[in-house]
């Protein structure tokens, strides 16, 4: 049979970007041990709704635990008590009956609140668009085995390529760093023959768009890794910080020319 | 797109923490340096007064190694300030309830103890180095007597107590700064990233353990 629990939810909510906002109580009874937390968050919706009121506004998408979408501080950790694991994919039988949850959303700077739990992770799209292009003939499909990947390169290029973009990292470091991010988002290509051309000037490109956000800096605190839902290693950070002090220190400038062709 | 102009290392968070890293390195090595001319004090008076003296008569060498060091401590502050002052704006509004999992209190003190070593680095000169500006009661400075100093600047308690807290802190960040400086370096691997925790975390305690011992020393009497 299965098990049911009336829990009390500590949720902020926050009507704009301009709203002081603040934290409000609701009863959620009868809550489902099957039910993942963000079902849960839409049965405590159904019932404000039913009471005229205005629901919890939180992001979600594929519900299955790749796309990065959701993302919500439960109890003080991003994501929530269990390691690798999103909101979405959170379940209630990892709470008891009577438990009180606090819901928070990311807080950062580079990630301001646009409602309630809902915060523009815009800062993110925009490192990954400093980080430009990859030169690699486009068309059709080239010879499986004609650029040959070392193992430990491909399955590190995986690891790395595994991030979700969520933010969590971000909203769990205590200087609200994206380092974590960052280092992934270099590492994926950086470890690749294909990201090669463009390594150390995407590297510095997305190093220099990140600070200018306004996200923190790294104190090796590690709390990132602890968050990650994906499990990125803090490995990648050093590999990112090597790579910077070899784009800045070692490499040359690649000259930028204004309407060259491709 | 408009271009962002070339970046250089030292305009980057990471930058500024390669300055941290290398010029806590050169700090990290004047603090061994300076606590194994001090442990000297165990040896004796003739022993310490003859290694002081030794070292004043490197003249030139001397200065020039406490400009390196003078300078590596000015450029650690001054890059602290700034990535503090960038990161304070990071989190404008904190959590109401937010857990740590994997830090530890060594990282979380690096500010607080970076601080509080600061302002006993101010002490410390103004109780040894420079003379007149003593704060312990019947403390007599000698310029050659460097044995004597040590004895009677140890005997008031509080000051004993001010310099075994000042090495608690001490001890914790040069754990968690020689343990941070390989990844800022880019030079942590997994192969050996737990082998540096523990070497950073024996070295930080052993650090602290040699410095707090010479002044406990002289309040148990042992050096007199």
């Amino acid at each position: 049979m299965s098990k049911t629990m009336n829990l009390t939810l500590h949720v902020w909510r926050q009507k704009g970007g301009t709203d002081i906002g603040g934290f409000e109580t609701y009863k959620a009874p009868e809550i489902s041990e099957h039910m993942s937390f963000l079902e849960m968050l839409d049965v405590v919706n159904e019932r404000l709704l039913a009471d005229g009121k205005e629901p919890i506004a939180f992001d979600s998408d594929c519900r299955e635990g790749i796309c990065g979408m959701c993302g919500l501080v439960i109890n003080g950790v991003p994501h929530g008590p269990n390691a690798a694991t999103t909101t979405c994919q959170l379940h209630m039988r990892h709470f008891n009956d009577g438990d009180e949850i606090t819901i928070e959303p990311w807080r950062a700077a580079a990630f301001p609140v646009l409602r309630d739990l809902v915060v523009d992770r815009g800062a993110f799209d925009r490192i990954i668009q400093a980080g430009g292009y990859v030169s690699v003939n486009a068309g059709s499909a080239p010879e499986a085995n004609g650029l040959p990947v070392a193992k430990p390169d491909a399955d590190r290029a995986m690891d790395a390529a595994a991030c979700i973009g969520c933010g969590a990292c971000v909203a769990a470091c205590p200087n609200a760093s994206a380092m974590l991010f960052v280092a992934a988002k270099a590492a994926h290509l950086g470890l690749l023959p294909q990201g090669q051309p463009e390594r150390y000037e995407r590297v510095k490109k997305m190093v220099a768009q990140m600070d200018a956000e306004g996200f923190g800096h790294c104190s090796n605190h590690y709390e990132c890794m602890a968050a990650c839902p994906k499990e990125i290693s803090v490995d990648f950070i050093a590999r990112l910080n090597r790579d910077l002090m070899r784009a800045t220190v070692v490499e040359r400038d690649h000259e930028e020319k204004s309407g060259g062709a491709g | 797109m408009s271009m962002a102009k070339a970046i250089t290392l030292s305009d980057t968070t990471i930058g500024k923490k390669v300055v941290m890293a290398v010029t806590g390195l050169v700090l990290y090595g004047f603090v061994v340096a300076h606590m194994l001319g001090n442990l000297q004090v165990f040896m004796g008076p003739e022993q310490l007064n003859g290694y002081a003296k030794k070292l004043h008569d490197l003249g030139p060498v001397l200065y020039a190694a406490r400009a390196v060091v003078l300078v590596s401590l000015v450029l650690h502050v001054v890059m602290v300030v700034q990535l503090l002052s960038r990161t304070a704006a990071a989190r404008p509004i904190g959590y109401r309830l937010k857990k740590n999992q994997t830090t530890t209190y060594a990282a979380l003190t690096m500010k607080f103890g970076g601080l509080a070593l600061m302002l006993f680095i101010v002490y410390h000169l103004a109780h040894f180095t420079f003379p007149g500006v003593s704060m312990a009661a019947g403390y007599k400075h000698s310029a050659t007597d460097v044995y004597a100093n040590v004895v009677s600047g140890f005997k008031v308690p509080w000051v004993t107590a001010i310099y075994v807290v000042a090495q608690l802190f001490l001890g914790m960040h040069l754990y968690h700064g020689a343990f941070s400086l390989f990844q800022t370096l880019g030079l942590s691997h997994p192969r050996y990233v737990e082998k540096a925790r523990f070497v950073a975390q024996t070295l930080g305690i052993a650090v602290a353990a040699a410095n707090i011992a010479m002044p406990v020393a002289v309040v148990a009497g042992i050096v007199k």
